[in-house]
This record gives C-alpha cells, sequence and structure tokens, in this order.
C-alpha cells in the first residue's frame, strides 16, 4: 500500500479545523497556548457559531490570538477583555462572546474587570490560561507565580513576605453568584485535552441558556519562561502547579461541586 | 418645533442619547456629571428604544465596554468628570487607535487630582492635544448652553461614524448644572444596518474575519497607520471647523472663550462697549479643529486677542500658534473650581491693554 492510498477522504480520522486560519501560531514550541486555541476553535466549529461568535484577544502572549482563531475578534487593552466583552455582549445578546485571556491580564491588572463580570453574570465564556509568568514580557512573576518559584523578577524564588502569594482567582469567581460553570483544565496530554475540551464545550453551550458566566481555566506551561523542556515543563507543572491549582470542575450549573 | 424642556444640561445630555437612537451608556458616578447616568436610569431606556444602560465598575471598565460595543458598530457613549476621564485615557487611546466611534461627555470640575467638585476648564489640554498615549485626536466639542448640550450629542455621533473617531464633548460644571430651556427632536430610530466593513458582526463565509484592534508590531506598518489618522485629522481640520462671532466686526480686540466661560464673555462685550472698548468674542465650538484660520484672519485687523478660559491658561497657547505673532495674546481666567465673572473679565481685558 502507498501513500496516496491512505490519504483518502474516507480514511480521515482527524482535521485542522477550519475556525484556525492559517497563520503560523507565534507560540513556542511546546506551549499549551497551541491546543486551547485549537480545541476553542473546535467548539465554534462543532457548534456551527462561527458566523455568530464575537472574541477578544487580550494582552500578553495570546495578544495576537485574533490572528489564528479565524473569527471576528477585537483586541483589548491590558486587562479590560472582560468589560469589552460585556460592552459586545450587553448590545449584541444573540451573539457567542468569548475572551481569552493570560493569568497577568486576568488575575493581576484585569482583576476588577474579571470580577465585576463575573458578578454580574455577564452570559459569555472566559478562556483563563495560568501558566505562573508573565510570558510575553520575558518570564516575570505573575499573580499566580508559585511560592518559591523563581522568575525574572524574583531571582530567588517568590517568597510570600515580600511579593504576596500566589491567586486563586478561579475559587474565588466560582463564589460569586454570576457564575455557573467555572472549572480548571490542562491540555498537556491527550486525555486532559479530551476533557478541556468537553469544559470548553459547555462553557459555549451555556450562552444559550444566558444563566451566567462560564469560566474555564487551563493550567498550562511556560518552558520558555519557566526556562525547562517541554517535557520537563510538564512534568513540574505535575509536580507543582496541579498540587495548588486541582483539576476539575469547581462549580457545575451554577453549584459548588462539593470536595 | 419639537418638544420644549426646562432642564439641566445633564438631563439634557441623556434624553437626547435616548433621542438620537444611542444603543449604549456605559458610566460610573462623579460630580458633577451624575444626573446623567441617573437620568437615564429613570426615563428606562431599555424600555423606550432598547438602548443599554449599565454602571459600571469603574470609568476604566465603561470605556472599554464603550470599546466593545462601538467595535461592533453600536452607538456608545460614557460620560465622567475630570478625574474619571484621566482613568478613562488609557482606552480613549485604544478607541482612537482602532478608529471607533464614540461619544465621550466630560462635564468638567476643578483639579488637578481630586480637586474640587465646581466647574473648571482645565481639562482643554487633555481633550485637544490627545490626553492619552500616542499621537492622536479627539474631535472635541464645547458646548455653551443647555440647547448644545442636547444638539450635540446627535452631532457628535455624527462626526464619530463619518471619521470613525471619539468625540468628546467638553462640557463643564456651569453648563451640566444649570437649567435653561432645550429644545428636542424627534425620536431617532437606532441603527439596524451594520454593513461597514470594520464592523464585528460574525465572520461569514463570504469574507475574511474581521479584526479591531490598535496594535501592530512592525513599526513601518505602525508608522503607515499614524500617517493614515493624521491624515484624517487634516481632513476633520478641514472641513469640520466650528464657531461663532459676536460683535467681532468692528473689534479692535477680541476675546476667545468656549463653553461657560463664552456665556460669561457676552455680557463682558456689553459691559465693555458701555465704557467705550470695541471688543468682540469669537467663541470656538469645536476646540478640535481649533478655528486657527479664522483667528489667523482677524488677527490682520485687531489689535490684540484675550484667551478667557477657566484655567490658568491652556486654550490661549493655541490662540498664541494661531495668531503667529501678528499682535499681542493675553490670557485671563479664574480657575479651581472659581468662576470669573462679566466684570472681572473686564478687568483683565483693561489690564491687558494697559500692558
Amino acid at each position: 500500500m502507498e501513500l496516496k492510498d491512505i490519504i483518502k477522504p474516507e480514511n480521515l480520522v482527524y482535521k485542522r479545523t477550519e475556525c484556525l486560519t492559517d497563520k503560523v501560531l507565534s507560540y513556542c514550541p511546546g506551549c499549551g497556548h497551541g491546543t486551547a486555541h485549537r480545541l476553542v476553535m473546535e467548539t465554534i466549529e462543532e457548534l456551527g457559531i462561527q458566523s455568530e461568535t464575537i472574541g477578544v484577544a487580550s494582552v500578553g502572549c495570546s495578544v495576537l490570538s485574533y490572528d489564528f482563531m479565524d473569527v471576528d475578534m477585537t483586541g483589548a487593552a491590558h486587562g479590560r477583555a472582560t468589560a469589552v466583552a460585556t460592552g459586545i455582549k450587553r448590545c449584541n445578546p444573540e451573539k457567542y462572546v468569548f475572551t481569552y485571556q493570560g493569568d497577568g491580564d486576568l488575575a493581576a491588572i484585569g482583576t476588577a474587570e474579571t470580577i465585576h463580570a463575573c458578578n454580574r453574570g455577564e452570559n459569555i465564556t472566559i478562556i483563563f490560561i495560568n501558566n505562573g509568568i508573565y510570558g510575553m514580557t520575558g518570564g516575570q512573576m505573575a499573580p499566580t507565580t508559585l511560592l518559591g518559584m523563581k522568575s525574572s523578577t524574583t531571582p530567588y524564588g517568590r517568597e510570600s513576605a515580600l511579593m504576596g502569594n500566589p491567586i486563586k482567582i478561579t475559587e474565588l469567581v466560582a463564589q460569586l453568584p454570576g457564575t455557573y460553570f467555572v472549572t480548571r483544565q490542562s491540555v498537556h496530554t491527550p486525555a486532559n485535552v479530551r476533557k478541556a475540551k468537553k469544559a470548553i464545550m459547555k462553557a459555549f453551550d451555556n450562552q444559550k441558556l444566558k444563566k451566567g458566566l462560564s469560566f474555564v481555566e487551563i493550567v498550562s506551561n511556560c518552558n520558555s519562561g519557566w526556562k525547562m523542556t517541554p517535557v520537563t515543563a510538564n512534568k513540574w507543572m505535575e509536580d507543582n502547579m496541579f498540587p495548588f491549582y486541582p483539576l476539575g470542575d469547581i462549580k457545575v450549573d451554577g453549584e459548588l461541586v462539593k470536595k | 418645533m419639537g418638544e420644549l424642556k426646562l432642564m439641566k444640561g445633564n438631563e439634557a445630555i441623556a434624553e437626547a442619547a435616548i433621542r438620537a437612537g444611542v444603543d449604549a451608556y456605559f458610566g460610573y458616578p462623579i460630580t458633577p456629571q451624575s444626573e446623567i447616568m441617573e437620568y437615564l436610569a429613570s426615563e428606562q431606556p431599555e424600555k423606550r428604544t432598547g438602548m443599554v444602560l449599565l454602571q459600571a465598575e469603574s470609568e476604566v471598565a465603561a470605556i472599554n465596554m464603550v470599546y466593545g460595543a462601538a467595535s461592533t458598530g453600536k452607538k456608545a457613549m460614557t460620560s465622567s468628570s475630570s478625574p474619571g476621564i484621566s482613568l478613562k485615557m488609557e482606552g480613549i487611546s485604544y478607541l482612537a487607535g482602532a478608529e471607533l466611534p464614540c461619544l465621550i461627555v466630560n462635564v468638567v470640575r476643578g483639579g488637578p487630582g481630586l480637586g474640587t467638585i465646581q466647574p473648571s476648564q482645565a481639562d482643554y489640554f487633555q481633550a485637544v492635544k490627545g490626553g492619552g498615549h500616542g499621537d492622536y485626536r479627539l474631535i472635541v466639542l464645547a458646548p455653551a448652553s443647555v440647547q448644545e448640550m442636547a444638539d450635540f450629542v446627535g452631532l457628535g455621533f455624527d462626526l464619530a461614524f463619518k471619521y470613525r473617531n471619539p468625540v468628546m464633548i467638553l462640557s463643564d460644571g456651569v453648563i451640566g448644572q444649570m437649567m435653561e430651556k432645550v429644545e428636542f427632536g424627534e425620536q431617532q430610530p437606532r441603527r439596524t444596518k451594520f454593513d461597514e466593513p470594520w464592523m464585528l458582526t460574525g465572520k461569514t463565509p463570504d469574507r475574511p474575519h474581521r479584526i479591531v484592534t490598535s496594535l501592530d508590531l512592525e513599526a513601518v506598518q505602525m508608522e503607515k497607520h499614524n500617517l493614515d489618522l493624521q491624515a484624517k485629522y487634516k481632513t476633520i481640520r478641514e472641513n469640520e471647523v466650528r464657531f461663532e462671532e459676536i460683535a467681532c466686526d468692528d473689534a479692535d480686540y477680541i476675546m476667545v472663550a468656549y463653553g461657560s466661560s463664552a456665556r460669561i464673555c457676552q455680557k463682558t462685550v456689553k459691559l465693555a462697549r458701555e465704557s467705550g472698548h470695541k471688543l468682540g468674542l469669537l467663541r470656538p465650538i469645536t476646540l478640535y479643529p481649533f478655528p486657527s484660520e479664522r483667528i489667523s484672519q482677524l488677527a490682520d485687523k485687531v489689535k490684540g486677542f484675550l484667551s478667557v478660559e477657566m484655567s490658568s491658561g491652556q486654550m490661549v497657547e493655541d490662540v498664541m500658534l494661531a495668531v503667529n505673532g501678528k499682535v499681542k495674546v493675553g490670557h485671563y481666567g479664574r480657575y479651581g473650581g472659581v468662576i470669573h465673572s462679566p466684570e472681572q473679565v473686564l478687568c483683565g481685558f483693561e489690564e491687558f491693554l494697559s500692558k
């Protein structure tokens, strides 16, 4: 059997979603952003809502996500994505609106916007990539940087007395009555990718129900910022990030999940 | 004739916004302009026209909600007063960079810092020179009456959409708080067609996806964007200058004043003429674009200009640039929340004459 006999439509088991553009991703090899992008765009394709979706990119590594995601999008100022999304959704309630934000954007400079959009129960989807570091600006401490973790602005490790503690913004927003679905996922193994996909699908599905805000955190690696190989970064993430940021649903259908 | 009402300037803006078919107002309370959002809330615009009204968690959030709404082609506005406008400046720069139309109302109070809640015109520089970061301009309208507060909402949105540029109504606590007779036009329908190629409406198979952004990491591309912006501002300067002249035909000297200061100076013109001074008044209605050309023409036939502002002298710099040394230029004004009287302006004028 030759290659051309194998490459046939009937043998197709997987293909790249048409809701991603052909532009080459700007992310470092091994980074979780690419997979997260794909999952969001696959979801939009599978729901058939490309023509009804407006996305909001944020400031950070994913600042150019609108170049890769083949939907109408705007770029928000640093931290302001959920306010921008609020403006879009309030004026266009029939549209599907999502933000795609990193930890510095969502949980430091944009904390007020995040909390209040969640508290108002804006009927939007927030995709939150938490890699515990500022990737784009070169590996500085993020609000989610773990204690003891080294970054370019905590070269000897984060100390709580000096630099405060890592913030669990996801658990925080789960307490607000406006959030309907809050979950924490990862995309570092095929099994986790499948779970994350289900969560993102649910988060977009929820917009139809108009019951409130869906918040999907994806704990991701940043091998460049962490100064590790991709494989080591994923292992480090399992050993260090997951114990502090445990994976799983935190709030489902407006009810906190009992642990 | 439209409907006549007796209203505060702030309330007139709110009523005019509903009648102009504005899609959304996002705001945050601050004195002396809170009546705008309060009036809107009491009118239930969602029932009258379907207009969205939302009290945001901050001025920062409010201007970014405007950015979001504007990126989908909606007529969105916000209002605030000086300290709040400073907070909005980041968002205003992004709106200007992304070329999004919107209306921002600044009911100016005395500063700097938390300042005072009394009227002022000390935000002139911030309004007309950019204000936020980067090379950009707002179209700035300066109402001098409650009627103009109402009229400039519709005019502001017309200009904002014509040029895809944020428009600011630069008012102050006097115009915002005083009550006058105001005539309103008929209810205008809200926009239903969103067919311009920059509006985010959802990507359909017949077109590429649309991106609204102020970012371009390529310096040469960003320079091109800046050149396009500058060309637009030049068109605005050539086509949108608005001003009013009072007793300028035979004037030896002309005061330049806008907003509430112009109202005060109208009385000063009368007082001065009773004392034998041939004094006129030029009232810029657009502060950007500034009536530089007209001032330059008048500089060929008058002996001097006095810029009368409730600030330590900001617009006077634009008057000087326009006059370009042809005749003398001075400034008079009380500030920090103090309002000058017509008599004080006359004293200031006589002092200017003696210099």
